[in-house]
């Protein structure tokens, strides 16, 4: 009996159980709501998105502005810890890499801070390098207030509350402080392929 | 003055605790009046919004919604966290 299967490492995109992260399911054509409070109703006149902390000036887009920034459409597959995956999701945004272009920073971590008093931190790294958008467009349509509207992070690779929803900034940091789930025992990181749930898995 | 090595000796480990502790966590905490400690609020538990379709249970303020108490059980542990309750007072049954 072989117990070694070639050609299966590059598949993990393309065919069903092996895209699926271990203790995940599919969950198919819903998009569970996962809520810690109540949901913020910002105002697009009232919206900005800020980029301060470490760095040498602080950025500040308001929403007329930030619809001007270079757009990309992206399609992924997102996992939450409570143990749904979606698969192919779509959404329209702006980079991380195109809000942090011009800025200089010795950090080496960031906080995304949301309306309501979210939090969750993440390497620098981590956002940067075509790994994470901040998206305002969900399936062709305006992101709806449930999912994260107007604005959400979207950092597909790591568990989906690192994508924090009713994004207002990003916080560059010299120091890792733990955010909303992560001062609450969740894993400092969150990697869905090492199923990194909690802090010590 | 206190002598340190008395001081020493009468210190207690945390085991100690958990006796009265067994006595509040059997108490019906749906009765207990939490204080928020972000604003000061004070307020029956099973008056304040629970958000349970999260990782965690989560308690907020029914004044000023801050997280009062995040409680989940996952990855084989309890977690509580009380951060945001400034007090808690639980009527104890029969003392009118």
């Amino acid at each position: 009996m072989s117990f070694v299967s070639r050609g299966f490492t590059g598949r993990r995109r393309a065919a069903s159980p092996g895209r699926l992260p271990p203790g995940q399911y599919d969950v198919g054509d819903g998009f569970p709501v996962l809520s810690a409070g109540p949901t913020p109703r910002t105002s697009l006149d009232r919206w900005d998105f800020r980029v301060r902390g470490q760095v040498d000036e602080e950025r500040r887009w308001s929403w007329a502005e930030f619809q001007r920034l270079p757009r990309e459409s992206i399609v992924v597959d997102v996992h939450c810890v409570t143990s749904w995956s979606k698969f192919d999701t779509r959404w329209e945004g702006v980079s991380v890499d195109s809000l942090l272009a011009d800025v200089v920073t010795a950090a080496e971590f960031v906080a995304a801070f949301s309306d309501g008093g979210y939090t969750t931190n993440l390497p620098l790294t981590d956002v940067t390098g075509g790994q994470a958008w901040v998206v305002d467009t969900y399936d062709g349509q305006p992101l709806t207030p449930e999912h994260g509207g107007p604005a959400r992070l979207l950092v597909p690779h790591l568990y989906f509350w690192k994508s924090a929803k009713w994004v207002r900034g990003l916080e560059l940091t010299l120091e890792d402080e733990p955010g909303f789930w992560e001062s609450f025992g969740y894993h400092n990181y969150g990697d869905p392929w090492r199923e990194q749930r909690y802090a010590g898995d | 003055m206190t002598d340190p090595d008395d001081a020493a000796q009468r210190r207690l480990d945390a085991n100690a605790a958990a006796g009265p502790l067994a006595e509040l966590f059997t108490v019906d905490l749906t009765v207990a009046m939490a204080t928020c400690a972000g604003c000061g609020n004070t307020a029956p538990l099973a008056a304040h919004p629970l958000y349970a379709h999260a990782p965690a249970l989560v308690v907020r303020c029914p004044n000023c919604a801050a997280v009062v108490l995040r409680f989940a059980s996952g990855g084989c542990r309890l977690r509580l966290d009380m951060t945001g309750t400034r007090l808690l007072t639980v009527s104890l049954a029969g003392a009118a």
